[in-house]
């Protein structure tokens, strides 16, 4: 049986969320119905060929219908491309790809996104949510600007979760950084065990992990790297493994479209 | 399967004549979700080395203007575990395997060599003499014709195989390579290997690829391509295979139509994993509507007065 699938998926709704910032919502029964959270897909981003290579987007959200959805900002010719698509136009998508959070470890969970890093965040949380475990759970979110996740911060607020959230100009929620939620958010608790799940800027990543570290945290990342094929042939998608910073003369390389997208913090080399 | 697509490489008779380049199938695995394998021409798997490699550092790969850079550095998983992980499983596909290798030394090559010939599910072996992004061996063997020459004799020695030698871009004359390896043996040609580029982060200030320099491929390539077949087709006598930018049939029928009795399908693998099958249906239709018996009709046909 499949596990992936290439479809030709219709445009079923369009909404921007901010300056620059998109949703697009796609009928694509196969791969939403089979899609965990951190899951990918990867999209042709042009009708003929150039830009050349699919995009990878996280799976931001499914539904029971056979919908997905990616949100996206634009920085470059293929997001442009995505967010001129209008309802009804087709477009080649291929997944589900990649692995997926671990969501069934004990303690609490926390769910940190920054920048278009939210992504796969609602989609998680929102799976959290439904297995209907007694679990804390709190979600941290980081943006530029106040623009940039109001409407998103709704999207979790309706789901019925704590979200706090921070912006790099202070328009709001904390002035700063994301990662400066984390310890005030999480010690106040009276959780003890906590698993982080982060997807974000390499900076935030690389912070959140030391954090982690530090207060002996479980810590998952979504690391994002520049993508051909997304299904483990290429092999341009590659990352330094943990092993390699103990031994800098060995390569322990690992891809991000195979291995992961989703890695356990201790497994990588910062 | 329609006889009219039947191609011959030497002894190698293939039902289609595409192929997939090594290096963007994987070991044909890795597109069973999207492809039906048994059905391509043969599968031509990543490079193999004697030992496994690790490959480069990342970043190992751009997006340019109708292509990508690659500098992947032939990480494989080595001889012994291709023959152990990955063959039985092209074997059970009922695939046609032509196994690409390369080496740091003529030994190494026989070694290899000597290690596939008798095995079960091995159709031809393609000799990577043009890989540009590993420091030594691969493409010194691609860019010198009496260090190709003596390479393709002395492998010739190990195999019975239908040998294949695929010729690197990035020198001064193709045509030249292309006759020294016909006469150490070769069965076939097949070219284009990517050509050498880079590209610079203007905001880093300093080269994209961790490697520096990276193979060209995609789209943007196709003409040179097609240039270097038409060439080398008219200056051997053994078969051709084109490789190089093939996106869609039509740009095989070009290839074809210039001299080429097989193709390649590369890069354009990434991009759409079903390529290979259009592309079979497509030559397919354009011999039935232009009432061609079969392929062989129109090999080289565009070159006829």
């Amino acid at each position: 049986m499949n596990n992936m699938f290439q479809k030709e998926a219709t445009v079923v709704k369009k909404e921007q969320l901010g300056p620059q910032i998109h949703r697009l919502t796609f009928s694509a029964y196969e791969i939403a119905r089979r899609a965990k959270p951190g899951q990918f897909v990867m999209l042709r981003a042009a009708q003929g060929l150039d830009p050349l290579l699919r995009r990878p987007f996280s799976i931001h959200q499914v539904t029971e219908n056979g919908t997905l959805q990616i949100l996206f900002k634009i920085v470059g010719r293929g997001t442009q491309y995505l967010a001129s698509l209008s309802v009804g136009d087709i477009i080649d998508i291929v997944g589900p790809l990649g692995n997926s959070f671990t969501t069934g470890a004990s303690g609490g969970h926390c769910l940190i996104g920054g920048g278009m890093g939210v992504a796969p965040m609602l989609f998680l949380a929102k799976e959290m949510i439904q297995s209907n475990r007694p679990i804390e759970l709190k979600v941290l979110l980081g943006a530029q600007t106040k623009d940039e996740i109001v409407s998103l911060l709704l999207n979790f607020s309706e789901l019925g979760v704590e979200v706090l959230h921070a912006t790099d100009d202070g328009s709001s929620g904390h002035h700063g950084f994301v990662t400066e939620l984390m310890e005030p958010a999480l010690l106040k608790s009276t959780e003890k065990v906590w698993n982080i799940h982060c997807c974000g800027p390499q900076p935030m990543l690389k912070q959140v992990a030391a954090i982690c570290e530090k207060k002996r945290w479980n810590c998952w990342v979504s690391m994002e790297t520049m993508m051909a094929c997304g299904i483990g042939a290429c092999l341009g998608c590659t990352i330094r493994g943990a092993d390699a910073s103990l031994m800098p003369s060995s390569t322990n390389y690992l891809h991000v479209c195979k291995d992961g997208p989703v890695f356990s913090a201790v497994d990588i080399q910062w | 399967m329609n006889r009219m697509l039947q191609t011959k490489i030497g002894s190698l008779k293939l039902p289609n004549p595409v192929m997939t380049a090594s290096g963007t199938f994987g070991y044909g695995k890795e597109y069973e979700d999207f492809v039906n394998i048994h059905r391509l021409g043969a599968i031509i798997v990543k490079g193999i080395s004697l030992n496994p490699r690790p490959g480069n550092p990342p970043p190992r790969i751009v997006e340019t203007a109708c292509g990508m850079l690659n500098a992947i550095g032939l990480q494989n998983v080595g001889v012994a575990r291709f023959l152990e992980e990955k063959l039985p499983y092209l074997r059970n596909m009922n695939c046609r395997v032509i196994v690409n290798i390369l080496g740091d030394s003529v030994e190494e090559y026989c070694s290899i060599v000597e290690r596939l010939s008798d095995k079960e599910g091995i159709h031809a072996i393609e000799l990577n003499i043009s890989c540009p992004n590993v420091k030594k061996g691969g493409v010194a063997f691609g860019t010198n014709s009496s260090t190709a020459n003596e390479l393709v004799s002395r492998v010739r020695k190990k195999t019975t195989l239908p040998l294949i030698v695929k010729l690197s871009p990035n020198v001064t004359d193709v045509t030249e390579m292309a006759r020294a390896v016909e006469d150490g043996g070769a069965d076939a040609v097949s070219l284009i290997n990517t050509l050498t580029g880079m590209a610079v982060d203007i905001y880093k200030k300093a080269p994209v690829l961790a490697n520096i320099v990276g193979g060209l491929s995609g789209p943007a390539i196709k003409p040179v391509a097609l240039r270097m077949v038409w060439q080398v087709a008219d200056a051997v006598a053994i078969p051709v295979i084109g490789i190089g930018g093939i996106c869609k049939w039509q740009d095989a029928v070009e290839f074809i139509l210039a001299g080429a009795c097989a193709i390649q399908v590369g890069t354009a693998n990434f991009v759409n994993p079903k390529t290979c099958d259009e592309i079979i249906n497509g030559i397919e239709e354009y011999l039935a509507s232009n009432n061609y018996g079969s392929i062989r009709e129109i090999i080289g046909l565009a070159k006829k007065e």
